[in-house]
């Protein structure tokens, strides 16, 4: 178990970075306490899978520095880290039984064989497979290979961080809430560093205490769950996070107020704006409603999702939803807008006014 | 997936039905009118019943090219075998060697057989042949014409030469083919290369490596022309192999009816071999 | 005008993966079939196809019998799960591949292919190949084939399960925009409740190579037929619990008690299953007729603007699915509160009453 500190890190798969965009991750620091439940989320080519290798040491960083409990491991093998990962398909020795390849890590590092079966059948007890182990693991089902990938983990007491690389592509969708649960679970009792990287919000989410959201090579914000909904510091935040994602209009900032095509619009941030650069609103479809007066708008589609009506309407060329509970009165044609001010955020360039970068 | 019934499609295959009958069953036909009776010319034949199988099955003969096959062929597998495989376990597996290495591993199964034969016959003579005057100037006494030791162990060095480049290429596809996450997973297990070896290369080259051997195990088996153009089968009939036995029963004492039979029992030894090797093969994996 | 499915079967040795099933599919609709996978939802696409033929039963298009018809000789595009292109023809020339089979004069297909690639917002890669583009492009890149050659019928076989769930979001939005104002009837395959939902049109509810259930997509989803057809339609699953209604209440598990809500009011006394949607249960107490749960939390789903909580009420497993971030911990103990009155009711043998 270790805090895990990354220290200006950049990668860059070029052999002589001269660019920014060399760079698949961009300059980056960060600290992650020991026992923590973390996740690193964005889309494909975000530089997440690059920063999941930096840690585990497939690679070695082009710059900055990797810290393990303050001991640099930028350079350290794989083995040295004392890490264990879990990949995207399971990833299981065929010819082994579940006992051996649970044994295989103790093995390895010539752990007496005694201690190696009390080991095993703690773990075994955890993940549910005391009674296929047996068994030839090449028999199990995808989920059963995953517990045993996760078990390999688990089973050494020395770990310093375990890895988890999409780990539930592979597992039939009505199976996978159950995963998620006993991952909850084993991280309470065991109270191991965990690193989750995904591209799917709700396995970020559920999994982490802490997210990091990635995009282009870059953090854009680390944050809890309720954070990343309520306050996102970035558009791309607020878009990636929460269906359907942030409504983001441009708007103008004069006299201390923001104006969406004229109308002028409170928001929380109001204050901290420095009125350079492109200026935006933020606002999330679950805090517009309909009103009698304010933005006007043109309802365009209403669509039902069971629990909520998702409403689209536009508004001087730009589109803004809005969600409605079920059973409420359906709108239609020509209606009005507000914004819930509490929610409303002005976004100076993509980011947040007023937001730490 | 649902397959769809449809009876028509059985036309589709009746010109390669026709085509298997020309090839296969026809001659094969032949060969077993051919080992029942007996022939004098003049197509007139006369019913033999199972005389010529009786005759070649307790022929000294036979058994004794029979009993050559067997070391000749086993030689071969313990030897080609691990070496291919350590061989594609050396190769790159990234970076522009890659391809350099693959056409110089596939060169040898480029050359045409009875090639081998004469490359190797000119190379491996005593006096002027660069392998046979290097093993002669290193005071080891060689010469392949002569003594029995050194034309099987020409013939081997011929065959291992020849075809350690199939297995080779056989096992690279198939390590090649390993996903980089089983590797991974080895290195953060703590796995010694060995460990590697056994636990992952090995079981996922399975069935490349039952492939490789059923190959070698057949061609080595059939072995022909390398060996009739390299030593004729002598010194004396040291390297008379099945095969050359059977060639020299057909055409050298026309005896037909004899050399039929002896086909038909050649056939089924390597179809009875082949079937043995792959259920073995095939019931560690139902395990 | 009219696909009609009469009386159809499909077996394949001793097993029977289509049992008899009646659909009729007008001209213009969206019709989506709603299964898990192996419902039989891909065997009925390619009946309707012709790319099986139905063991028994008729299929007629406009008053036709097509039965027997082959798939080359109907008018049919299909789109798959995986991304199929020809990989070495570029994306203009993809799209323009049954235009070209069919013989079209090149203007005309100019014309089309780029009405296709406005759509579906192509044109900016056009001259590109399959390989260069990114998953929802290629997909894209199929849909837009698919449409260009004015079929009548248009299947799409789960087209969005192997996108990511922004780009699934993207194309759910702009999937019914395309085919609205079209002639051709649309076949949509999917395992996602939310789906069929959002794309509205018709509804057909599939279990085990059956038809539970088909029509308009929110009276499918408000007023299930009976339980197997609820429960299909339901992501997160719905809840079901056997209860005993006597006077206003109904008995539930462990002795509680819970009101008989709207629904249940009318019924006679006796035993029932009850099905409550997971957006009807909540961590808030409501002023409605609610019934009380308290559990173990086995997990808290987020998934960004709404939480799916999982409890264990005495071997039970419930489920809520709310609004907003409720971070329920594992392993803790919570309380939650049952909509009685959105109850769905059935019978023991799973016809809907109430």
């Amino acid at each position: 178990m270790a805090e895990i500190r990354l220290e200006n890190l950049r990668h860059s798969y070029v052999a002589n970075p001269q660019h920014e965009e060399d760079y698949a991750l961009k300059r980056l620091s960060i600290t992650w306490q020991d026992g923590g439940a973390y996740a690193l989320l964005g889309p494909s080519g975000c530089g997440k899978t690059t920063l999941l290798n930096l840690i585990s040491g497939l690679l070695t960083p082009t710059e900055g520095r990797i810290l393990f409990d303050g001991r640099d491991v930028s350079h350290a093998s794989p083995e040295a880290r004392n890490i264990a990962q879990v990949f995207q398909f399971p990833v299981i020795y065929d010819t082994m039984t579940v006992f051996d390849n649970l044994a295989f890590p103790l093995r390895n590092r010539n752990v007496p064989e005694d201690e190696i079966k009390i080991r095993v059948a703690e773990i075994a007890d955890m993940l549910e497979l005391t009674k296929t182990l047996h068994k030839r693991a090449s028999g199990l089902t995808a989920d059963g290979k995953q517990k045993i990938s996760l078990g390999r983990g688990l089973v050494r007491p020395d770990v310093n961080v375990i890895m988890f690389d999409e780990p539930l592509t592979v597992i039939d969708p009505h199976l996978k809430w159950q995963l998620r649960s006993k991952l909850k679970e084993l991280h309470l009792r065991t109270k191991r560093t965990m690193i989750y990287v995904t591209h799917d919000q709700t396995e970020a989410l559920t999994f982490a205490d802490q997210v990091v959201v990635m995009n282009l090579g870059e953090v854009v914000q680390s944050g809890t769950p309720i954070e990343l909904f309520e306050r996102p510091q970035h558009t791309f935040v607020g878009h990636f996070i929460g269906s359907p994602g942030m409504n983001v209009l441009p708007c103008e900032l004069r006299g201390g107020q923001a104006f969406f095509a004229e109308s002028p619009v409170p928001a929380a941030n109001i204050g901290q704006a420095r009125i350079a650069g492109r200026t935006e609103l933020g606002i999330r479809p679950e805090f517009v409603s309909i009103a009698e007066a304010g933005i006007p708008a043109e309802v365009v589609r209403v669509a039902d999702a069971g629990r909520y009506r998702i409403v689209e309407t536009r508004s001087h060329g730009h589109t803004i939803k809005l969600l409605l509970k079920e059973g409420g009165e359906v709108p239609s044609g020509h209606t009005f807008l507000s914004f819930d001010p509490a929610h409303t955020q002005v976004y100076e360039d993509g980011w947040m006014a007023g937001a730490h970068r | 997936m649902n397959k769809t019934v449809n009876n028509k499609a059985w036309w589709l295959v009746l010109p390669v039905f026709l085509m298997v009958a020309f090839n296969a069953l026809v001659p094969l036909m032949t060969v077993v009118n051919y080992s029942i009776q007996e022939t004098f010319g003049n197509n007139e034949f006369f019913w033999s019943g199972t005389t010529w199988f009786e005759q070649i099955l307790h022929d000294d003969q036979f058994h004794a090219s029979l009993k050559r096959q067997i070391i000749f062929t086993g030689l071969i597998l313990l030897i080609e075998i691990p070496l291919g495989l350590a061989i594609a376990l050396c190769m790159p597996r990234k970076g522009p060697w890659v391809s350099v290495c693959l056409v110089l591993v596939a060169l040898p199964l480029l050359v045409p057989w009875n090639v081998v034969g004469s490359m190797w016959n000119i190379m491996a003579l005593p006096d002027i042949g660069l392998l046979g005057k290097g093993i002669n100037a290193l005071g080891i006494h060689y010469n392949y014409t002569r003594q029995p030791i050194s034309a099987w162990f020409t013939v081997v060095l011929m065959d291992v030469w020849h075809w350690t480049s199939l297995v080779v290429l056989l096992c690279y596809a198939g390590l090649v083919a390993i996903p980089d996450a089983y590797y991974q997973a080895a290195k953060v297990d703590g796995a010694k290369p060995w460990a590697v070896f056994r636990y992952i290369q090995l079981p996922k080259l399975k069935h490349v490596l039952t492939i490789a051997i059923l190959l070698r195990f057949m061609d080595s088996f059939m072995i022909y022309t390398e060996v009739i153009v390299l030593t004729g089968g002598g010194p004396g009939s040291t390297t008379k192999f099945l095969s050359i036995d059977l060639v020299q029963k057909a055409l050298g004492g026309f005896d037909l009816g004899p050399a039929a039979a002896f086909s038909i029992v050649y056939f089924l030894i390597i179809l009875f071999l082949s079937w043995l090797f792959y259920t073995l093969m095939m019931r560690e994996e139902a395990k | 005008m009219a696909l009609e499915l009469i009386e159809i079967t499909k077996r394949v040795g001793a097993d029977t993966h289509i049992h008899p099933t009646t659909l009729v599919l007008p001209q213009g609709s969206f019709n989506v079939l709603l299964g898990t996978t192996l419902s039989g939802k891909t065997t009925l696409m390619q009946i309707m196809a012709g790319i099986q033929p139905p063991t028994s039963g008729q299929i007629r298009f406009n008053g036709k019998d097509v039965t027997h018809v082959a798939v080359q000789r109907r008018n049919v595009s299909m789109v798959y799960q995986q991304f199929i292109n020809y990989p070495n023809f570029n994306v203009y020339d993809n799209i323009a591949s049954p235009l070209k089979v069919a013989g079209m004069a090149k203007a005309e297909i100019d014309r089309r292919v780029m009405a296709a690639a406005d759509l579906l917002r192509l044109r900016p890669m056009l001259k590109r190949r399959p390989s260069e583009l990114s998953g929802g492009q290629q997909q894209r890149t199929a849909i837009a084939r698919a449409i260009v050659k004015d079929s009548d019928l248009i299947l799409l076989d789960e087209p969005l399960a192997n996108l990511d769930y922004k780009l699934r979001e993207e194309l759910r939005d702009e999937l019914p925009r395309l085919f609205a104002g079209r002639n051709a009837i649309v076949v949509y395959a999917t395992t996602e409740p939310v789906e069929a939902l959002l794309f509205g049109g018709n509804t057909a509810t599939l279990h085990e190579g059956r038809v539970t259930q088909f029509g308009p997509t929110s009276s499918v989803y408000r007023e299930p037929k009976d339980l197997v057809s609820a429960k299909v339609f339901s992501d997160p699953p719905i809840n079901m619990t056997p209860v005993e209604k006597r006077g206003g209440e109904l008995r539930v598990f462990d002795g509680k008690v819970w009101p008989a809500g709207a629904a249940g009011r009318g019924l006679r006394d006796g035993h029932y299953m009850l099905g409550i949607r997971p957006h009807h249960v909540t961590p808030l107490a409501t002023d409605a007729a609610s019934g009380e749960l308290e559990g173990r939390v086995l997990v808290t789903e987020l998934s960004g603007s709404e939480s799916v909580i999982h409890i264990d009420v005495g071997g039970a497993t419930w489920v809520s699915q709310s609004h907003g971030i409720h971070p329920f911990e594992v392993g803790t103990h919570a309380r939650l509160h049952a909509d009685v009155d959105q109850g769905l009711f059935f019978t023991t043998d799973g016809e809907r009453v109430s």
